[in-house]
């Protein structure tokens, strides 16, 4: 069952509109310019399609707030700065099948009632930037954007707006912000985009990966989507697995696939002994060998203690030192947190330094506390998604490997010699 | 390329935009590929003709980090530091660099050809450890690798 990846896995295909063409491309946009706008939206609700760019809101309901919201204009904002570390799944349908996240764009623009249409991609994707930019070109010439399209009394026009280098951006207000020219710092929600969006005017802020199921839910129907996959989150999902894995890449399966499935029939098993597994990236919590049942679809694996996020799935082997992978870790948080607010400004640096402390033989035992209390502030305080997940992964390593810790704490020890808790500086 | 010329381009950007805000990081993509940095000089010209404050437009363009205000060398070399590259072996991929360029993370060669970066994930974690040079994409490295790449720059050709 591919619905992403269909046309990008048919031997010969090209990014350009020929080749989508070729393959029944904008045949949904034709359907879709003859459905009245509520009917788009109710087939998008009953797909029961959610955001995949990590959380899972439910698409449909989206575009209902936002086709019902009163002030105009409505703005349409594709969301590809896929900064997630682990993840690589939108550059693959950026590169390879860029017509179909703008067929999936128009349509939803014509089923909020907006006209203009934004790609914001993040600013090293340049070969991908030239693709999409080339597409729109395209499109622009044979109608499929542009003024009337395809003889209807519908127009929209995409622009498309290159980050510069800030991982924040991937957060929906921070992006609108980077969009309109300014920092990319997060905006306090409610109000949500929905409502008070681009230039404080109603937004449907979508992933790439979700645009890109819009087509074939118009093509088939919502019902059809809605019983592919897991009944939690239907349809296909792109799983990017990295790290000690021994087929590293990106793989469209229907989300009732389990963990273990997704990494020993498509990943080709673990490179060495599995110690852990970050289901959604860096910003989630770690699932270990206890958890390779799981149900790869939203609502499971958060029940099981992660989160799916982009479905960025990160290897860890026996072979890594959880305390280092903590660190290293909230180094990364510490770089990007946008600024704005302090409980996240502070909080990940003073994590980053207790971690450090404990790396290198200085930290307390009471610390392991601390971290915890640390999260739960950050979590309830912060302003966007970046504070409140920053230490997801660190208090779950403490909590699923306590004796890790306990021993750089205790004897001064990394028991894989890759921490330089010996010398004390 | 000169200031005059750079600014002819912004212009061009600006008008794309009609002056409004949202021109701001694509003038500063402009500035930094044609001139190599950003200075004071287009950091005033493009507050005004923004009309915003100076250090709006400062603060803006140091938010980003592709974005800088010292001139960077001929190549940039981004090494990706992000958990999947550092699982699968980044650091002597950053200690390769380190040695054969005679550069630490953040500086430029004293020749100006390299300047050398550690970035956050550049989503080619299936082929980790990965870094860019410039708009290339490098991946699947060993410190072996590295240094056949690096020796091809070195020699004038863009690999």
């Amino acid at each position: 069952m591919k619905i992403l990846l269909k046309h990008v896995e048919t031997e010969g295909y090209s990014p350009n509109l020929q080749s989508y063409l070729t393959e029944g491309g904008y045949s949904a946009l034709k359907r879709a310019l003859k459905m009245k706008p509520e009917e788009i939206i109710s087939e998008v609700k009953l797909s029961k399609l959610v955001g995949r760019g990590g959380a899972a809101f439910p698409t449909g309901l989206k575009w209902e707030f936002t086709r019902k919201a009163k002030e105009s204009p409505k703005y349409v904002v594709c969301n590809a700065d896929e900064g997630e570390p682990g993840t690589f799944k939108d550059r693959i349908i950026l590169e390879k099948d860029p017509h179909l996240i703008l067929e999936g764009m128009v349509i939803c623009g014509f089923a909020i009632g907006a006209e203009q249409g934004f790609i914001y991609i993040r600013g090293e994707y340049f070969e991908a930037y030239k693709i999409l930019k080339n597409a729109i070109e395209e499109a622009e010439k044979n109608n499929y954007l542009g003024k009337n399209i395809l003889g209807s009394n519908f127009s929209f026009k995409i622009n498309l707006y290159r980050g510069a280098g800030a991982y924040v951006c991937g957060e929906e207000t921070a992006l609108l912000d980077s969009l309109e020219g300014k920092k990319g710092q997060s905006r306090v929600k409610p109000p949500f985009p929905t409502f008070v969006g681009l230039k404080n005017k109603p937004t449907v802020l979508n992933n790439v990966e979700t645009f890109a199921n819009i087509p074939e839910i118009i093509l088939n129907g919502g019902e059809w989507f809605s019983k592919i996959g897991s009944p939690l989150s239907p349809g296909t999902k792109l799983y990017c697995l990295s790290g000690d894995i021994n087929k590293p890449g990106v793989y469209e399966l229907p989300t009732n696939i389990t963990l273990k499935e997704l990494l020993e029939k498509y990943g080709g098993g673990v490179q060495g002994k599995l110690k852990a597994v970050l289901p959604g990236g860096v910003s989630g919590a770690i699932l270990t060998t206890e958890n390779l049942d799981v149900v790869m679809d939203y609502p499971s694996v958060q029940k099981a203690g992660g989160m799916l996020g982009s479905g960025a799935v990160i290897v860890i082997n026996e072979s890594h030192c959880m305390v280092d992978l903590a660190e290293k870790c909230a180094e990364f948080f510490e770089y990007e947190s946008c600024g704005k607010c302090a409980p996240c400004r502070e909080g990940t640096k003073r994590a980053r330094e207790i971690l450090l402390n404990i790396a290198q033989g200085r930290g307390e035992l009471s610390d392991l506390k601390l971290l915890k209390e640390l999260r739960e502030v950050m979590y309830d305080t912060s302003r966007c998604g970046l504070g409140q997940a920053a230490l997801n992964l660190t208090v779950s390593a403490v909590e699923k490997f306590p004796d890790e810790f306990e021993e750089h704490i205790s004897k001064k020890k990394c028991k894989l010699n890759i921490c330089p808790v010996g010398d004390v500086r | 390329m000169s200031l005059e010329k750079c600014k002819e381009e912004l212009k061009k950007v600006l008008d794309q935009y009609s002056h409004d805000r949202e021109a701001l990081l694509p003038c500063l993509h402009v500035a930094q590929e044609q001139c190599g940095c950003l200075t004071e000089d287009i950091i005033s010209f493009l507050a005004k003709e923004l009309n915003l404050p100076r250090v709006e437009v400062y603060s803006t363009a140091s938010f980003y980090s592709m974005f800088s205000f010292e001139k960077r060398g001929k190549h940039v070399i981004r090494v990706c530091t992000s958990l999947p590259c550092y699982l699968k072996g980044s650091e002597k991929i950053l200690k390769t660099l380190n040695e054969e360029l005679n550069v630490t993370v953040g500086h430029t060669t004293s020749d100006r050809v390299f300047t050398l970066e550690a970035v956050s994930c550049i989503g080619a974690c299936d082929k980790a450890p990965a870094m860019m040079i410039d708009e290339k994409l490098y991946g699947n490295l060993t410190p072996e690798k590295v240094r056949e790449i690096i020796s091809k720059y070195k020699g004038g050709r863009d690999a």
